[in-house]
């Protein structure tokens, strides 16, 4: 690790973890709440990419490439989900 | 003017810190997003713009803190197959939440897509007399992809 690396980096990490924390954190009380359940579909993708920003936060952080092939998978399939969710929704709702 | 190599590597520490601190603000807007709109389809809006350009920031980074030419095509396949089917699953979800009324109308300054789905339905009930015309509440979720699955069917 070289010296500005432990200078900036901890200090990055900190905040990325927040930041992705609270995303995080958005996406469930989205998924929770509701109302519909395209509602909770789109919550349940932003939450996938969330979690892929933060495996990607720890690979720039420490400089490693462990992720690389998960982050490429998520990004390839992550959508088909919210596409099958989204093709066979019925509406239930009263009105 | 020359660059000694620890100069370029401070510099490119913290431009690499300042990416992955932008592309997690931007998760955590499309977060924001997602609590504070009022309609399913200004949630989807939300959720699918802010998220492909946090992706790019946050691979950018990697590409910049692991200094290697070789991340470069994974970096860019990810990206570009974020950008693909990003719009996919949008378009789908925005598209099952117009055909379900997932959306309220006041909201809504023009709406080409009623038009059109209006006529598709009057052509569909035309083809089927006898089953036309029964419009109660129950069916409109059935109907998302009547007009084209029922082609070859009846």
């Amino acid at each position: 690790m070289t010296g500005a690396d432990a200078l900036v980096m901890p200090w990055v990490l900190v905040a990325c973890s927040v930041l992705l924390g609270l995303a995080a954190l958005g996406a469930i009380v989205r998924m929770v709440k509701g109302p519909a359940l395209l509602d909770r579909v789109l919550a349940s993708d932003v939450l996938l990419v969330v979690l892929s920003g933060a495996l990607m936060v720890d690979m720039a952080a420490n400089r490693h490439t462990n992720h690389v092939a998960l982050i490429v998978g998520i990004t390839l399939i992550g959508f088909v989900g919210s596409v099958t969710v989204a093709r066979f929704v019925q509406d239930r709702r009263p009105r | 003017m020359t660059l000694d190599p620890s100069a370029l590597d401070t510099v490119l520490t913290w431009v690499a810190g300042i990416l992955m601190v932008a592309g997690s603000a931007l998760s955590l807007s499309a977060a924001v997003g997602l609590l504070r709109f009022p309609d399913l389809i200004t949630r989807m809006h939300a959720a699918t713009k802010p998220q492909v350009l946090g992706s790019l920031l946050l691979l950018t980074a990697v590409g910049l803190q692991l200094r290697s030419w070789a991340l470069v095509p994974l970096a860019l396949v990810a990206w570009i197959f974020q950008l693909l089917t990003v719009p996919v699953s949008a378009h789908m979800v925005g598209r099952a939440g117009y055909r379900t009324k997932h959306l309220k109308d006041a909201r809504l300054s023009v709406d080409e897509l009623e038009d059109v789905v209006a006529r598709l339905e009057r052509e569909h009930a035309a083809r089927r007399p006898g089953s036309g015309g029964a419009d109660d509440g129950g069916a409109d979720g059935e109907r998302a992809g009547a007009p084209m699955l029922r082609e070859d069917g009846s």
